[in-house]
């Protein structure tokens, strides 16, 4: 930077680089994340190699060597995987169908309500709407469909429908406003050239649309596979829906070992972390490239 | 487009149709099971209960001591919406305003909190809050809290001060204003309508947040939501009408401010997480 006249006050180099007294009305906001976010992640990572007993690296080969610790990483993405398929799966046909109605609001404000409510309301909401008594099963004995109740609750399926009821929604509300985010005369121009419904999904929409689902794919994901309450009410937390966040929680609130639960929520980043770059380098590959109407 | 008439097609939107209305009659058949629960004298074995009552709802208030539960929820969630609404608010202005070095940096700084889930980085928050004494009180909670809120309003405000006219903020100088008086005097006026939304999904959200509360409340600083996961978790030990006449408590307290939400804002900004380029 020799070539900077010492002429030149501080204020207006660094004014010219666009820092003066506005630029730090950012500062508060980034020093309170890096002190409560990336500071305790940074700390989280040194103590999960101080562990209570043994080398640096004790906590890790305890977490591979016990099938008790690492089988939940193969539980959290059986779990996880399918739910975030299945969602995006249904979501995708359905904002194209909602997309072209007039009054969406109804339906996208019912769809937020799960959401908002959160998962400890849906577990206790599905405990008593899924149960051998419940209106669930009921209507099924009643339609003939089974002749014995059908068991829900405490085990898999519990948990993957109660995945499904919040991540359904938000599965599909992404998925929405990345489709509105399209132009439509896009679509018009291909009907105008003879190209079918079938066509024009598969050669201009579906395109158009691959990026955001990469990024609705990652974000249900990571949603997916931090599922805790509801493993714990709706699962058998003990076995079939041991999920990663339920060692973890257990490694720090119940054994006091907080190294050994840094390095559970370590090892749980990681894993989320891999499938979202995994997706996201597979999303660099796709078109991209302008799909919104207007001028430039 | 032209309407299409083929009977593939009407099959199709029929089958999206009956998928959308399945899930819908679920999910309002589960909040119905609740209500009604809350309400029956007594329920078992039978489609609807066998009388009416509200009698669970002040066994549930005495049980569960709601009423402090709630005051201290609203403490939590009113301090967490005016710290991230002053921390957060003066920080988009100068991302929306400013182009400096490292900027890019930043705003991925306040990305990730909203990217990573809450019970990832809430093991590491949490281990640092009691380190530091903080956790187990209200302090702890609120700040922990506002980890992911602060980017939140930061992300939903920018586009807000983005399409303010610049000029507007010129001719304010012009005049003599400075940075503070400008903020106060026009940019706050113009802007209501963007942070009064954006407040109200933190508060909806808040109430809402279980994950980062759950580690770091103590006993006198549960809220709504995790004294709902803690009478949950030891269900038996209480009636379940009383535990679901809490759900009805913990329902309405969100939905009405869902309600009014939703009269600023579209329903699809609430899952936007700042994901969205």
């Amino acid at each position: 930077m020799s070539a900077v006249p010492d002429t030149i006050p501080l204020q207006q180099r660094l004014a010219a680089r666009g820092v003066d007294g506005l630029t730090l009305l950012v500062l508060p906001a980034v020093l309170f994340l890096l002190a409560l976010f990336v500071y305790p992640f940074l700390y989280g990572l040194v103590l999960s190699f101080n562990p209570k007993s043994g080398g640096a690296l004790a906590n890790y080969t305890k977490f591979f060597s016990d099938s008790f610790l690492y089988g939940t990483i193969a539980t959290t993405l059986w779990l996880a995987l399918p739910v975030t398929f299945l969602t995006l799966l249904f979501a995708v046909p359905i904002a194209f169908r909602v997309r072209l109605l007039q009054h969406q609001r109804l339906l996208t404000t019912l769809l937020v309500i799960p959401i908002t409510l959160g998962t400890v309301l849906v577990a206790q909401g599905l405990l008593n709407y899924l149960g051998p008594q419940g209106w669930f099963n009921r209507t099924l004995l009643t339609l003939g469909l089974i002749s014995t109740p059908i068991k829900l609750l405490h085990n898999y399926w519990g948990v993957v429908i109660s995945l499904v009821i919040t991540g359904f929604p938000f599965t599909f509300l992404l998925t929405l406003s990345y489709l509105s985010g399209i132009d439509p005369a896009l679509e018009r121009a291909a009907a105008t050239l003879g190209a079918g419904p079938w066509q024009r999904f598969k050669t201009i929409m579906f395109p158009l649309l691959l990026p955001g689902l990469a990024i609705t794919f990652c974000l249900s994901f990571v949603q997916a596979f931090s599922v805790f309450p509801s493993a714990v009410l709706l699962g058998a937390p003990a076995g079939p829906t041991r999920v990663i966040s339920i060692a973890a929680y257990q490694a720090a609130f119940e054994e006091y070992d907080y190294s050994m639960a840094s390095a559970v929520a370590m090892i749980m980043g990681v894993v989320q972390l891999g499938i979202v770059v995994l997706i996201l380098s597979a999303r660099g590959l796709l078109y991209r490239g302008p799909a919104g109407g207007g001028k430039g | 487009m032209v309407a299409d008439t083929r009977l593939s097609t009407k099959l199709w939107a029929a089958a999206n149709w009956a998928v959308i209305g399945f899930f819908l009659l679920n999910l309002l058949a589960m909040i119905a099971t609740v209500v009604t629960s809350s309400f029956a004298s007594r329920w078992l074995g039978t489609w609807f209960p066998a009388g009416w009552t509200i009698r669970w709802y002040s066994a549930a208030w005495a049980e569960f001591q709601l009423d402090e539960v709630l005051s201290v929820t609203f403490q939590i969630v009113f301090l967490v919406v005016l710290l991230s609404g002053l921390i957060g608010v003066p920080a988009a202005y100068a991302l929306a305003r400013r182009e400096f070095p490292g900027k890019r940096l930043v705003m991925l700084l306040f990305l990730l909190p909203l990217l990573v889930p809450p019970i990832t980085f809430g093991i590491p928050l949490a281990t640092v809050l009691y380190r530091l004494g903080l956790a187990g009180q209200m302090s702890g909670v609120v700040l922990a809290n506002l980890v992911p809120t602060v980017p939140f309003v930061i992300l939903v405000m920018i586009p807000f001060i983005e399409q303010i006219d610049t000029k507007i903020e010129a001719a304010a100088r012009v005049f003599g204003a400075n940075t503070f008086k400008l903020f106060v005097h026009v940019l706050l006026p113009l802007l209501m309508p963007g942070i009064l939304a954006s407040l109200l999904l933190v508060l909806v959200r808040t109430i809402a947040m279980f994950e980062l509360t759950f580690l770091t409340a103590g006993p006198t600083s549960q809220t709504l939501v995790v004294a709902l996961y803690y009478a949950v978790f030891a269900a038996g030990v209480r009636a379940v009408q009383s535990i679901d006449a809490m759900a009805v408590v913990y329902m309405v307290t969100t939905l009405i401010w869902l309600v009014i939400a939703l009269r600023f804002v579209n329903p699809t900004q609430i899952v936007g997480r700042g994901g969205r380029r």
